[in-house]
């Protein structure tokens, strides 16, 4: 039987209460919003908090909205409304890509965005979705609120620069127009940690965007955001790939390119879920398919959710 | 800690450790064993029960984080004027063996049926994607399940 050790709890009732809980009793506190990792955690005594502080009851930090032309996602916001949402699938199709591969429908009622994220684990999906989006994470502490881009958000496997004291708040994503977005993953089974993922968005000109042709040719490719998950890339993002793909065509051609330089720059180690040179040729192959997806969606074509042949590929 | 959580419709009080997790709370505190204690991982969804209307896995949520929150369990299914229909279903076709997992199952089950009334075969397999049978009788689960959708009826909280 598996039970979390002796635990201090508070609740905290809104942003503020939970900042002077945090400050009152210091860096052996943890923020407790699903749980869904960390009570695992604390049941296997790989962390051992003194207090808990339980944040599920701030709705104000519960809301998916578009404002600024930004979509901005509250960071208690729980999976499954970010994959009910029709705002973040009309606006990034990544994110239902990637919110309907997380875990299981169950934990998604309950694991929230902001927990996943700073859990920061490796394999996690959210963080490669989030660098390829370029988003920004807002956090709130006892000086202020700061905003720090998704792709510093990470300082190492289960670390941020989320301090002590401090309370993750919001992602929010710049919207723009011309764009297309997909996650491909690969497990070894429904509902598992990814082998390996790949994150795509990209921006077209206007001559290949909403509306345009459709067909080869003509359209170029004038932003591109790239993430890897669970293959050891710097700061979750394919960075050389994305240069190479900045201002290319739309080709086949440079989408394949693209997934091979990807590879080339990513860092996997072998382990149980399989060997490196397997995620390696996953993490190319995986970015490939996400451009292709990623492409007909900024065409504004229809897209059908991730290849079928994509879980045992 | 003292915590008062509404299970079935009515409040229960009780002092409690704020590690005590909510699975354990529903089956030790209040005797409500209806609920199973299975894999302690939150994979395999016996311990599955409504928080607030959602299914949940108890396993991985603390007694304390229900205070002042509704809970529904297997023993709330059932409504005065006799079973709920996805009971009714997982009796009518074999939809249990062992029973372990059946008490989840029906919960995710009543919360699909109550949100998509006439799901497909492939939209039942997908709610139910996070629990295990061990016996393996997805086949009869399914088929339970759509029995259900076919003679409607909900039980809600």
């Amino acid at each position: 039987m598996q039970v979390p050790a002796y635990v201090e709890y508070e609740k905290a009732t809104s942003v503020e209460h939970a900042l002077a809980l945090l400050a009152r009793f210091g860096p052996e506190a943890r923020i407790l919003a699903g749980g869904h990792s960390l009570i695992p955690m604390m049941k296997l005594r790989l962390v051992q908090p003194e207090t808990l502080i339980d944040i599920n009851g701030l709705s104000e930090l519960s809301y998916i909205t578009v404002t600024g032309g930004r979509l901005r996602i509250g960071a208690l916001t729980r999976h499954a409304q970010l994959l009910d949402s029709a705002a973040a699938g009309e606006h990034f199709a990544i994110l239902h890509d990637a919110e309907r591969v997380i875990a299981d429908p169950v934990v998604r009622n309950w694991g929230t965005i902001g927990g996943s994220l700073c859990q920061a684990d490796p394999s996690e999906d959210l963080s490669a979705t989030f660098a390829a989006l370029k988003a920004t994470m807002t956090i709130r502490g006892p000086d202020g609120v700061r905003t720090v881009p998704a792709r510093e958000f990470h300082t190492g496997p289960y670390e941020t620069v989320v301090a002590p004291g401090e309370l993750l708040t919001e992602i929010s994503i710049a919207i723009r127009p011309g764009g297309g977005s997909a996650y491909e993953k690969v497990g070894r089974r429904v509902g598992d940690w990814p082998i390996a993922a790949a994150a795509v968005a990209i921006w077209l000109d206007g001559e290949g965007g909403a509306g345009g042709a459709g067909g080869e040719g003509g359209a170029k490719i004038t932003e591109a955001g790239l993430g890897l998950t669970a293959v050891g890339a710097r700061h979750f993002a394919a960075a050389e790939a994305e240069e190479f793909l900045r201002g290319a065509p739309a080709t086949e051609a440079s989408l394949a390119r693209a997934g091979q330089i990807a590879a080339e720059h990513c860092n996997p180690s072998s382990d149980q879920r399989g060997p490196a040179d397997y995620k390696r040729h996953l993490a190319g192959e995986l970015t490939t398919r996400g451009l292709r997806r990623a492409l007909r969606c900024a065409r504004g074509l229809t897209v059908a959710g991730p290849s079928a042949g994509g879980r045992d590929a | 800690m003292q915590i008062t959580v509404n299970v079935n419709g009515a409040d229960y009080a009780r002092e409690v450790e704020p590690r005590l997790l909510l699975i354990h709370f529903l089956r030790d505190d209040l005797g409500l064993t209806g609920s199973h204690w299975g894999c302690d991982t939150s994979n395999c969804g016996a311990c599955v029960v409504w928080l607030d209307g959602t299914p949940v896995k108890s396993c991985t949520v603390l007694a304390a984080m229900a205070d002042g929150h509704r809970v529904r369990t297997v023993e709330g299914l059932a409504a005065a004027g006799g079973l709920d229909p996805v009971q009714q279903g997982f009796a009518e076709c074999h939809g249990l063996q062992c029973g372990f997992c059946t008490p989840g199952m029906m919960l995710t089950a009543r919360w699909l049926l109550d949100h998509n009334p006439d799901p497909s075969a492939e939209e039942i397999r997908e709610a139910l994607s996070g629990q295990i049978c061990r016996c393996t009788g997805y086949e009869n689960i399914v088929r339970s399940v759509l029995w259900a959708s076919k003679h409607r009826g909900t039980t809600d909280e």
